[in-house]
């Protein structure tokens, strides 16, 4: 899917970008051949972000942020409250714009093409970046099936047995098609919690984007729900690029293969999950991560 | 905070431990039957510290530290596991000196004093480490544990030896080989702290590189 | 501080007094209502009868007619007007709540809270000013004008206000799966904030139902059925007024059955708000 398409083009061109490598397993060399169907054998940017600075008003918020987002991986952003991992977050999709005040200066690249591009309408790329919100909001006025398909709706798919096809695909992807497969009908209101935070995400898995935005996606459940989105999470990396924003280490510990440190604005630290919760090089990350401050 | 009883308690062990050691030494050389006994006595005290210790870090853990505090709390375990092996030799050093304080000394020129104090200071140094957050001092301690190897070879040939021309010795002769081997012991658990040191304070792990620290990078 | 029985029993009495007080002071809220009612039923009930509904007032003197014309005649300013009220209303309201700068929307809502405190006689001078006299006469247009400009900035605030209420994260959501913004705000926002539209759009049809000055020189009323909005058109407060001034008994009991009629027309929206409060999906509330 190019950025530069336009709406009529998006929806009948085919799944999602299949620019993305393969493992690079037919060398007949390659004595540790991995598995079929297993991740790229090289680590390949996602995100490509550079110097990304975002003011509101006068009030720079984020301080010329570089960092290089793997595909198929999970990264975690951490850092204290008011450190701009939101706003990081949300600079990834452009929903800054919807802020009149804000404004986004460097380059972020999304699989090598520039998100913030002058032909580039926000409104594509918010369909190759989805975004699950804190707290779950599926839309109040539709059931649980037309929740999951209104992205699809509303963009003009009609095609019935498309959108059952995608609404069963998207509920097994977010470990849901189980729990309500008999209801899809219902009130998307009448699930529980973590049932909700389940839907949402399949909303967002619906539409077929490339990478998953997640701000702090556990924070308003409790542990058995959370530990599901864990795994789920887990699940999806195979098949999706996650970022994920959490004030909760021990998550980020157990959930993400790269984590970000940041503060006040700045990328501290960027390294493998084990190694910056095991041996940060920054005092700043060792003292954020044992508790000291934040 | 937790993690401070947790050190205060390792720091208590150690000097434990070091005061064991150097008791069983004194046993043996001044032929101290009651210093002996009480060596032996005082072993219980560094046992309990271990399963106190550990107890202290399961706790610990649960409340999921991360970076220097749960390496910290790792590395605490490691420590008062080998602690509490040095009061063992120190012990069987002490069971030794017992023993052969009941019988006339044996002639025979042997370097124990010198391998004792190699041994004795490398502990010290150790925990020195430790202490004083030095992860330089303990690499430096760890090419000695080769000079304390040497010796213990040469002891134990030279004592077989011995034992072979003058068979009336052997049992004596027996027993200082097997305070020859308890010294050596001693000295590879000081190597082993101060490897754990160097993890804890430098997050890398040097351990079965056979030299002071390259190659291995811990956390991968 | 010890708490003796003096204290206690003193308390006590306080809080007996206070709550006596609040029974009354609600008692005598609900006592003209129900006083207005009583009075309205006795006088007016009597009168109501098919020909009431049906017909249309008879000469001055003669007994019998009705006031079919003016109830058909208000229903239909309601629609004239609601054609002007709701979509500058609701309109308007989105405009507030999605688009808009700061400064720019705080002096709308300013301004629309003045035009609210306009008495509805001035905008009965408005019409005139606009359609009647280019018209060179009195019509159903200049009727249903004048009402609705008193709809416009009660049904744009209220629309305001219930688009403010929706969570911000369902726009954000929406916008985050790649909707354009009017759609979100058409196909999302709207749908759930729209029982809340259509309660404000009913209580402002409720208020002007019951206007009569802007209509005295706009309808100007009809003692026979209007046959097309270009005409003077009759309705219910108009009517009672000209009846309840009148010196025939006849008229002044059809004066108190058409102040019924309006009150049961007003109660019957007012259930229509409560019934749309309770939507698809929500529980009573």
């Amino acid at each position: 899917m190019n950025l530069t398409m336009t709406p009529e083009e998006i929806k009948t061109a085919p799944g999602r970008n299949v620019e993305q490598p393969k493992a690079a397993a037919s060398k007949p060399e390659n004595r540790t051949a991995p598995a079929p169907g297993a991740a790229a054998a090289r680590p390949f940017s996602a995100l490509s972000v550079k110097n990304l600075s975002v003011f509101f008003a006068k009030n720079q918020v984020l301080k010329s942020v570089s960092i290089e987002i793997q595909a198929q991986a999970v990264t975690a952003i951490i850092g204290p409250s008011g450190c701009g991992k939101s706003t990081f977050l949300r600079a990834l999709n452009r929903m800054h714009e919807l802020i009149p005040t804000a404004r986004v200066e460097g380059d972020i690249r999304l699989f090598g093409q520039d998100i913030y591009g002058k032909d580039v309408e926000p409104v594509i790329v918010r369909r190759r970046v989805g975004m699950v919100f804190q707290k779950s909001n599926p839309f109040p006025t539709m059931s649980i099936g037309e929740n999951v398909t209104v992205g699809l709706r509303l963009n003009g798919v009609r095609n019935r047995a498309m959108l059952m096809e995608q609404t069963e695909k998207s509920l097994r992807m977010a470990a849901l098609w189980d729990e309500v497969k008999d209801r899809l009908n219902a009130p998307a209101v009448s699930l529980s919690g973590g049932q909700q935070q389940r839907l949402c995400i399949a909303r967002a898995l619906a539409v077929q984007p490339e990478v998953l935005l997640m701000d702090e996606p556990a924070s308003a459940l409790d542990p058995l729900a959370t530990s599901k989105i864990e795994d789920l999470i887990r699940e999806l990396k195979k098949d999706y690029t996650i970022v994920i924003v959490t004030h909760n280490m021990q998550q980020a510990a157990r959930a993400s293969d790269h984590t970000a440190f940041f503060y006040m604005g700045e990328l501290v630290e960027f390294g493998a999950t084990p190694q910056i919760f095991t041996a940060p090089k920054e005092k700043r990350t060792e003292d954020y991560v044992t508790g000291r401050f934040g | 905070m937790d993690l401070d009883e947790l050190k205060k308690k390792l720091l208590t062990m150690a000097s434990h431990a070091e005061t064991a050691v150097n008791e069983a030494l004194r046993a043996l050389i001044e032929r101290d039957y009651e210093l002996a006994l009480r060596v032996k006595e005082n072993d219980n005290v560094i046992d309990q510290l271990e399963v106190e210790i550990d107890d202290m870090a399961i706790h610990l853990l649960a409340k999921a530290p991360l970076a220097s505090d749960l390496r910290l709390v790792t590395v605490a375990m490691k420590i008062s596991q080998n602690l509490e092996r040095v009061g063992d030799e120190a012990t069987k050093i002490a069971k030794r000196a017992r023993d052969l304080s009941q019988e006339p000394p044996v002639k025979v020129v042997v370097d124990l004093p010198r391998m004792a104090k190699l041994a004795l200071d490398m502990l010290k140094a150790a925990l020195d480490a430790f202490v004083n957050r030095d992860p330089i001092a303990a690499r430096a301690l760890i090419p000695r544990d080769k000079e304390v190897d040497g010796i213990n070879k040469q002891v134990t040939n030279q004592l077989a030896q011995y034992m072979v021309e003058n068979p009336d010795t052997i049992k004596r002769c027996l027993n200082l080989i097997t305070v020859s081997r308890s010294l050596e012991r001693i000295a590879d658990h000081a190597t082993n702290v101060a490897e754990e040191v160097v993890y804890l304070y430098e997050a890398l792990d040097i351990r079965h590189t056979g030299k002071t620290g390259l190659v291995a990078k811990g956390n991968v | 501080m010890i708490v003796t029985s003096t204290n206690h029993r003193f308390r006590k009495f306080k809080s007996l007094a206070m709550n006596g007080l609040c029974v009354v002071c609600a008692f005598l809220v609900i006592l003209p209502l129900a006083v207005i009612l009583f009075y309205l039923i006795q006088k007016g009930a009597s009168s109501l009868n098919l020909a009431f509904f049906t017909g249309v007032p008879k000469p001055a003197g003669s007994v019998g007619g009705g006031m079919g014309n003016a109830i058909v005649g208000t229903l239909e300013l309601l629609v004239l007007a609601s054609c002007v009220g709701v979509p500058v209303g609701v309109l308007g309201g989105i405009y507030l709540s999605e688009y808009g700068g700061e400064r720019l929307n705080s002096w709308i809502r300013f301004w629309a809270d003045v035009l609210n405190g306009v008495p509805s006689i001035v905008w009965g001078m408005v019409a005139y000013a606009l359609v009647v006299l280019p018209m060179k006469g009195f019509s159903a247009w200049a009727g249903g004008l004048a009402l609705g400009f008193i709809m416009v900035p009660l049904v744009l605030r209220t629309t305001e206000e219930v688009l403010v209420l929706v969570p911000r994260s369902y726009r954000e959501a929406a916008l985050a799966l790649g909707l354009p913004q009017w759609k979100t705000i058409v196909r999302i926002v709207l749908p759930t904030a729209l029982r809340g539209i259509i309660t404000g759009i009913l209580l402002a049809m409720g208020r002007v139902a019951g206007e009569t000055a802007p209509l005295l020189f706009t309808a100007f009323g009809n003692s026979n059925w209007n046959r097309h909005l270009a005409e003077p058109i009759a309705a219910l407060p108009l009517q009672i007024f000209s009846y309840a001034i009148a010196p025939y008994d006849d008229w002044n009991r059809q004066a108190w059955a058409g102040a019924l009629v309006l009150v049961a027309l007003t109660f019957c929206l007012s259930l229509g708000v409560r019934l749309f409060s309770r939507g698809r999906f929500q529980k009573n509330t």
